[in-house]
């Protein structure tokens, strides 16, 4: 038997619903949308140079961006000192920890964006508290509240490969350090942090680019006043004034964001096998 | 400087065990909100209203419910199963045989993985409006909801199963197969005999992985059927009541429930693992 002939269904399959409909994308972001709102096909760039408007970039595009950096440096400011504290336990402590970081994760995420939904809402516990303390913050509907909702979102996606990567160290060399006179901080800052930066990286990719075309936390937790590009891309295919051409080229650009993200990391991976 | 260094190094130590514990109270905290309120009297799902039973009585009593979950469980199940087998059978292919152009092939497998949820879903969207519902229309049939969201969640999972299984299918021991070639039998037999049942703990897993996304799913859903109107798998109803402007309490009790059901199913893979590690 030719082993050959059990790629096709499923390749046949990807090309069919995949990649088809990728075509698709970029033929109808090339056509035009006439005022009655039917496509006329075509080949122009028109969509893409409206979408060189500053308004966008200042807006949506521009939050987007703004919220993927914000939750990436955030969630590592979190995420780092809980993977180098599991990846320094042992035994079944280790593992319940492990267990309670990735099990959140894996409840639905609607269900988790609505619990954050009742927390932050101005009659909540969050709420009351920072009024308390004097801070008046609607957090529902602000980019803070959603910043909140995506790092709550993405933080596993951080801690895990973090976790991956700091327990693999060899601890010994802080050790050696510690010998020489190091302090713990020194030790950490000059050998630990650079040597988990591989895991660092992954986690960054691993959170920056789902955030970028999320829809569901800016549009539940910030009520339609943090637009954001995956908000965008509904609101033109979904929405009550639909624009497909608009809202496909929308697509590719963000796929075309995420992609250039990706080929720099795979970059940086292969240079940092050849040094190391 | 001893002592000043010292003191830095505790300082420093319990900033780090307070981050964790901070980090951990983040993470449970909704959670823990969510499963409290889910047994409020009260008529809003914002509003603690003392102990009662009523959000469940509610949901169980809402038609809509039983219709999302039966659409949940099918689209799962199916989609689960046929996305098992053409990923398997990828994974197989991309490490059994020789293939041409292998790097644009695996490139292609592999970006439903790397690429935003929603690009795939505005594809799927436009693929059904423009080639599949006119062609099926031009036949004389209608393309329904539920094949439209089957064809999308099997779309998705099928990657994920043939990560899942190849990583699995490269540690394998080699020698097993050859060994059994050498005895004569056919690469049929082998397959069969041979290379499934030792890759069956990994087809399971990966099986697992694609019910779970399919469970979890949103975007393709939500675009498959433009918006969700007329077919509701339970994300989308939870979506829909998200969108009331007075959200009825049964939503806590259904959050609570989904939340109930990832755990179990989490657990189950745990054991399972566990199991076939031992064996």
């Amino acid at each position: 038997m030719n082993a050959r002939i059990l790629l096709w269904p499923g390749f046949a399959w990807l090309v069919l619903f995949f990649a088809v409909p990728l075509g698709i994308i970029l033929l109808i972001s090339l056509a035009h949308r006439a005022p009655d709102g039917m496509i006329h096909w075509g080949i122009s760039a028109e969509n893409y140079l409206r979408l060189l408007d500053p308004l966008y970039w200042a807006g949506p595009f521009g939050n987007s961006l703004v919220l993927a950096a914000l939750t990436t440096i955030v969630s590592l400011l979190l995420g780092y000192p809980v993977a180098y504290a599991i990846a320094r336990r042992s035994g079944p402590v280790k593992n319940l920890l492990l267990f309670l970081v990735i099990l959140p994760f894996f409840t639905n995420f609607l269900v988790r964006i609505y619990a954050w939904f009742i927390l932050l809402r101005p009659e909540g516990w969050i709420a009351w508290l920072l009024r308390a303390l004097g801070l008046d913050l609607g957090l529902l509907g602000s980019p803070l509240g959603v910043l909140i909702g995506l790092v709550y979102g993405y933080l596993p996606f951080m801690i895990l490969p973090l976790y991956a990567t700091v327990e693999r160290l060899d601890f010994s060399l802080v050790e050696a350090a510690q010998d020489l006179g190091a302090s713990r901080w020194q030790s950490f800052w000059r050998i630990i942090f650079p040597l988990s930066r591989p895991g660092v990286i992954a986690g960054a990719v691993l959170v920056f680019i789902p955030v970028l075309g999320e829809f569901i936390t800016p549009k539940l937790l910030g009520g339609g006043k943090v637009p954001m590009f995956g908000v965008l891309i509904e609101e033109k295919f979904l929405g009550r004034v639909p624009d497909w051409p608009l809202g496909a080229a929308m697509a590719l650009v963000l796929m075309s964001l995420v992609l250039l993200v990706l080929a720099r990391y795979f970059h940086q991976l292969k240079e940092s096998r050849w040094v190391g | 400087m001893g002592r000043l260094r010292r003191w830095a190094d505790r300082i420093i130590e319990s900033l780090l065990v307070l981050d964790t514990l901070l980090v951990y109270i983040f993470l449970y905290l909704p959670i823990g909100v969510l499963v409290l309120y889910s047994f409020s009297a009260s008529r809003y799902a914002l509003v603690w209203g003392g102990f009662s039973l009523d959000p469940y009585r509610r949901l169980f009593a809402d038609p809509e419910i039983a219709p999302a979950l039966l659409n949940s469980v099918v689209v799962a199940a199916v989609s689960t199963a046929i996305a098992t087998i053409l990923g398997t059978l990828l994974a197989l292919a991309f490490e059994r045989a020789r293939l041409r152009l292998q790097g644009s092939v695996e490139a292609l497998v592999y970006l439903p993985i790397v690429i935003p949820e929603i690009v795939m879903a505005v594809g799927l969207l436009l693929f059904f409006a423009q080639v599949l519902r006119p062609f099926f229309s031009a036949l004389g049939l209608t393309l329904g909801p539920m094949p439209a969201v089957l064809l999308g969640h099997v779309t998705f999972s099928i990657s994920y199963v043939m990560v899942v299984v190849r990583a699995r299918l490269r540690d394998l021991d080699r020698s097993l197969e050859e060994a059994a070639f050498d005895l004569g039998a056919t690469s049929w037999q082998v397959l069969r005999r041979v290379t499934l049942p030792l890759l069956a703990p990994a087809i399971l897993s990966g099986a697992l992985l694609a019910f779970t996304l399919s469970l979890d799913d949103f975007y393709v859903t939500y675009f498959s059927t433009t918006g969700g109107s007329g077919f509701k798998t339970l994300p989308l109803y939870l979506y829909a009541l998200q969108g009331r402007a007075a959200i009825p309490p049964q939503m806590n009790a259904l959050a609570t429930l989904m939340l109930l059901a990832s755990v179990t199913l989490i657990a189950l893979a745990l054991l399972i693992q566990r199991r076939t590690r031992r064996a």
